[in-house]
């Protein structure tokens, strides 16, 4: 049977992994290569990597670390940050990532996602949404969560899956970081209508919350930051727990 | 000597570091001499089928492949290319087993491609399978598939039943990422690098 995945994400900031709440705080969290392995070691399904680097100089340092991360882990790897062209998935690709993660990038340039689903397939492609309720629809943010597009996060997404993407990386602006609990009620509805995977991320807080995002929001993977990073929640504590709660589960 | 046939897969970087974590020494090449010569043989493979067998024919490896008779081992979409005929692109492939690769039925309701960990099932004895357990998890991610036929030595449920392993004569074929799938899919791999299986 098909299980849920649980993903570790490292936020990426020159060379070190880093966490804040809401976008912005960031604090330190460690050599992303030693998380990495850690948590292949623990039984993470599969690990995201995001590079929130600033500037183009320290962007570059991220070929070097994917390729370290990759030769550690044997487990799928999707690398996401600053990729705005086809050439930069193919050398993110050839260091060894298995997929790239776009946000930004597609919001300006849609035709982007055909282009990288085109050349290296759609199970490569994850699109990153990150969103947030205003009034009663939720609206597509870019640029890290700092700027609205204005763009209906449901008619995107779907746009995303008409493109080619593979899979849709859904963050809710209003639930990450606070350790509240996942944006169930919008992934049931995205889940229902979509026919890719939906990678839910933002407010993973307790290992009750896993268990509502797979059962309530319909999710297909669960992606949490912190909680792993500082050990508030090990993952095959967490993966125990969703077995005994009937979730199917690698163990 | 370990070949691994380059075509620009898009998996090769993860098999050989796969490979370079087991300690075993290949060779990258998409010369036919070279490839003959192999003590063993993998066809890597992610992406379009269609675009997959284009570059194959660009390099002259279709009959290379088909005409090779050391242990080789394809890796999903090297897999599916040991086929007849894939409806991705409705391209005719290698012709190694007498199967056509089908598409996942979008109207069935189920998320496609089937991506995860899912559960694999041993159907018939096979080199491959030592210190495998029955049912261990494996890392799949694929839109098309390749039905359970007589060469079918493992299969996997994803509302359709498909092989998730196949077997003929000297071409073993999984759908599957080994490469990803972490310790049990080391394990996999090391049986076929290192096993002594002719």
């Amino acid at each position: 049977m098909l299980t849920k995945r649980i993903i570790p994400c490292l936020d990426v900031k020159n060379g070190r992994t880093v966490k804040g709440i809401n976008f912005v705080n960031l604090r330190d969290a460690g050599d992303p290569v030693e998380l990495a392995s850690k948590y292949a070691a623990q039984g993470a399904d599969e690990l995201v990597f995001l590079d929130i680097s600033a500037t183009i100089e320290e962007r570059e340092t991220i070929y070097e670390l994917v390729r370290r991360v990759a030769e550690q882990i044997n487990i799928p790897f999707t690398v996401g940050g600053g990729i705005y062209d086809v050439e930069k998935v193919r050398k993110l690709l050839t260091q060894g990532a298995d997929k790239v993660s776009i946000n930004s990038a597609v919001v300006q340039r849609p035709a982007l996602a055909a282009e990288i689903a085109r050349e290296f397939g759609s199970q490569c492609l994850v699109v990153a949404i990150d969103a947030r309720k205003e009034g009663d629809r939720w609206s597509v943010y870019t640029h890290g969560g700092s700027r609205s597009t204005g763009i209906d996060l449901l008619d995107w997404a779907r746009q995303m899956e008409d493109l080619g993407a593979g899979e849709i990386l859904f963050t809710s602006m209003d639930h990450d970081g606070t350790h509240q609990g996942f944006a169930c009620d919008m992934l049931s509805h995205m889940s229902t209508l979509l026919s890719i995977p939906i990678i839910a991320s933002g407010g993973a807080g307790t290992k009750e919350h896993f268990k509502e995002v797979f059962t309530i929001g319909k999710a297909d993977a669960g992606l949490a930051a912190s909680i792993f990073h500082f050990d508030e929640i090990p993952i095959p504590e967490l993966k125990q727990y969703l077995h005994l709660a009937q979730i199917p589960i690698r163990l | 000597m370990i070949a691994i046939i380059d075509y620009d897969a898009g998996n090769t970087r993860s098999v050989m570091n796969a490979l370079d974590r087991l300690d075993v020494s290949y060779v990258l090449t998409d010369d036919a001499e070279q490839l003959r010569a192999a003590e063993k043989v993998i066809f890597p493979g992610v992406g379009h089928a269609a675009a997959a067998m284009d570059a194959l024919r660009r390099r002259n490896l279709t009959t290379v492949i088909r005409q090779l008779t050391q242990p080789v081992l394809g890796i999903c979409v090297g897999m599916q290319l040991m086929c007849k005929r894939s409806e991705e692109g409705n391209i005719a492939c290698l012709g190694i087993v007498d199967r056509c690769v089908r598409k996942f039925d979008v109207a069935s309701g189920l998320k496609i491609p089937h991506m995860g960990w899912n559960t694999v099932h041993i159907e018939e004895d096979d080199v491959l399978w030592t210190d495998i357990a029955d049912k261990s998890y494996f890392y799949f991610v694929h839109s098309y598939y390749v039905p359970l036929m007589q060469e079918t030595i493992a299969r996997c449920t994803y509302g359709e039943v498909f092989s998730a392993v196949i077997r003929k004569d000297n071409f073993w074929g999984i759908q599957c990422h080994a490469e990803k799938s972490g310790k049990i899919g080391s394990t996999l791999l090391a049986n076929f690098v290192k096993g002594s299986i002719t």
